[in-house]
């Protein structure tokens, strides 16, 4: 499903995100599971806060990377987790 | 002792720490995996003795935390240690048969950070489930799968299956689908413990298996996103054993009520292992250290024919209390695989549950878990080899 830059993210039902010093990553905890997310996609997930839009996460992705086109690999992994369920659009 | 092949390896994180905080259960399962010799173990671990286990975990990376049992809900103290691993940042998880799960514990598990419940269903039925578990649960269960809803929590369904009641899989799965459940586990039963000692009389047949297989394939199909089914399968049927554990001592970290820690928590049962006790040592050196969870890691343990079988990476040579069972020494291939020199144990044993399944029931009583049972058990010799 694509996203729309308005749309507004939040962590999934039931998910819980969270640094794992022990793994030197984020992850992403549901019953009786994990997901390890290192590096780049650690650092879009924990922008996903509940009031920051798709349009909002990328710049500030930008800044805080500057020089590198992010776009197109920020969308694809936020369709990706989307559709896995671990975030979800946010109700106006 | 030698350090299994894992001398130049790091080893993983015990992810997972499954807090069996009580052997107390209201149910007398058939099928349980506890030990069967449970009522013979000296004292549960106290409130302070698990708070400092959760911490001593947490250190070492574990992020899963399982509290089962036994009924976890027999301890007055679960929601002391619940608020504690939510602090902590673990996952938590209740994996109960629902007895002694009322609204106010649930309100106060839910303010105490719980993140998951698992309500266990012994079938579909009123009196298989009743008979199964040896008691009067049915209606209460369904009171508490309700309560799960209402209270937010993600529905876990788990249903172990067997020969009584593998034929309602389709009935179980519309429960399912009325409970609005997010996941459903069909998991056939694995045959240690009472299991162990019941299994003539549970193991289902082949076509039976396949029903049941079918008819959660079609269900599946039906229902789409809405409902996660996870079927496990006996590994009797198989030919390749599954990768136990993901490998002893790689995953998972299992304190017994006693404060006994164990790779898996079947392990106690096999003979010439000293396992570790809470109570007298850290986590960390129990998990890194200790002789008994070093002792199946890696592959130099290994016999032919796992020793040089390119599969070995992938399935661990299976599981080490299923080799000692069916063989008596727990370094030999499961015999589940087709190339152990065991495997006749298996195919033997289906040859002769095909022959008893074709009666309703065979001459052989089922033995339900609870006390009086289990100091019998305990008492032979051969248990549970017998």
């Amino acid at each position: 499903m694509p996203l729309d830059d308005n749309a507004i993210l939040e962590i999934g039902r039931h998910y819980r995100f969270q640094w794992e010093s022990a793994q030197n990553a984020h992850v992403l905890l549901f019953p009786e599971g994990m997901v390890k997310l290192p590096g780049s996609s650690g650092e879009i997930m924990k922008r996903i806060n509940g009031a920051s839009t798709v349009g909002e996460i990328i710049s500030d992705l930008e800044a805080a990377f500057p020089g590198a086109d992010l776009r197109g690999d920020v969308i694809e992994f936020l369709e990706h987790a989307h559709g896995k369920g671990w975030i979800r659009t946010k109700e106006a | 002792m030698e350090k299994a092949g894992s001398e130049q390896k790091k080893l993983n994180l015990p992810l997972w720490l499954l807090a069996e905080v009580s052997y107390k259960c209201p149910l007398h399962c058939v099928f349980c995996s506890n030990p069967v010799d449970y009522a013979t173990y000296n004292g549960e671990l106290s409130t302070e003795d698990w708070l400092r286990v959760l911490r001593q975990g947490r250190e070492l990376g574990a992020t899963q935390l399982g509290f089962s049992g036994g009924e976890p809900l027999t301890r007055s103290d679960l929601e002391v240690l619940i608020a504690e691993a939510r602090k902590l940042g673990y996952y938590s998880n209740l994996i109960t048969s629902g007895v002694g799960l009322d609204e106010k514990r649930i309100a106060a598990f839910k303010e105490s950070g719980l993140d998951h419940i698992q309500l266990s269903f012994q079938d579909s039925t009123r009196e298989m489930n009743d008979f199964l578990s040896s008691t009067r649960t049915f209606e209460l269960k369904q009171k508490v799968a309700r309560l799960i809803k209402r209270y937010d929590y993600p529905m876990v369904l788990n249903v172990v299956l067997h020969r009584y009641n593998i034929d309602h899989v389709p009935q179980i799965l519309e429960m399912a689908e009325q409970f609005e459940a997010e996941y459903v586990e069909l998991a056939n039963t694995q045959y240690y413990g009472w299991a162990w000692v019941n299994r003539d009389q549970l193991l289902p047949s082949r076509e039976q298996l396949q029903r049941a297989e079918d008819a959660t394939n079609e269900f599946r199909s039906r229902i789409g996103n809405r409902m996660r089914i996870f079927f496990v399968v006996p590994d009797y049927y198989a030919v390749r054993p599954k990768p136990c554990m993901s490998g002893w001592g790689n995953v998972c970290l299992v304190v017994a009520a006693d404060g006994v820690a164990l790779p898996c928590h079947e392990a106690r049962m096999l003979p010439g292992l000293t396992f570790p006790s809470v109570r007298e040592r850290d986590l960390a050196w129990i998990w890194n250290e200790s002789p008994a969870f070093n002792a199946y890691r890696g592959d130099s343990w290994m016999k032919e024919p796992c020793r040089t079988c390119p599969e070995k990476e992938k399935d661990y040579g299976g599981c080490r209390c299923q080799a000692y069972l069916m063989t008596g020494d727990a370094s030999t291939a499961d015999p589940v695989c087709d190339k152990s020199p065991h495997h006749t144990v298996v195919t033997d044993t289906l040859e002769r549950v095909k022959k008893l399944s074709a009666e309703t029931h065979s001459g052989t009583p089922l033995f339900f878990r609870d006390d009086e049972n289990s100091r019998l058990l305990a008492g032979n010799s051969r248990s549970p080899l017998a």
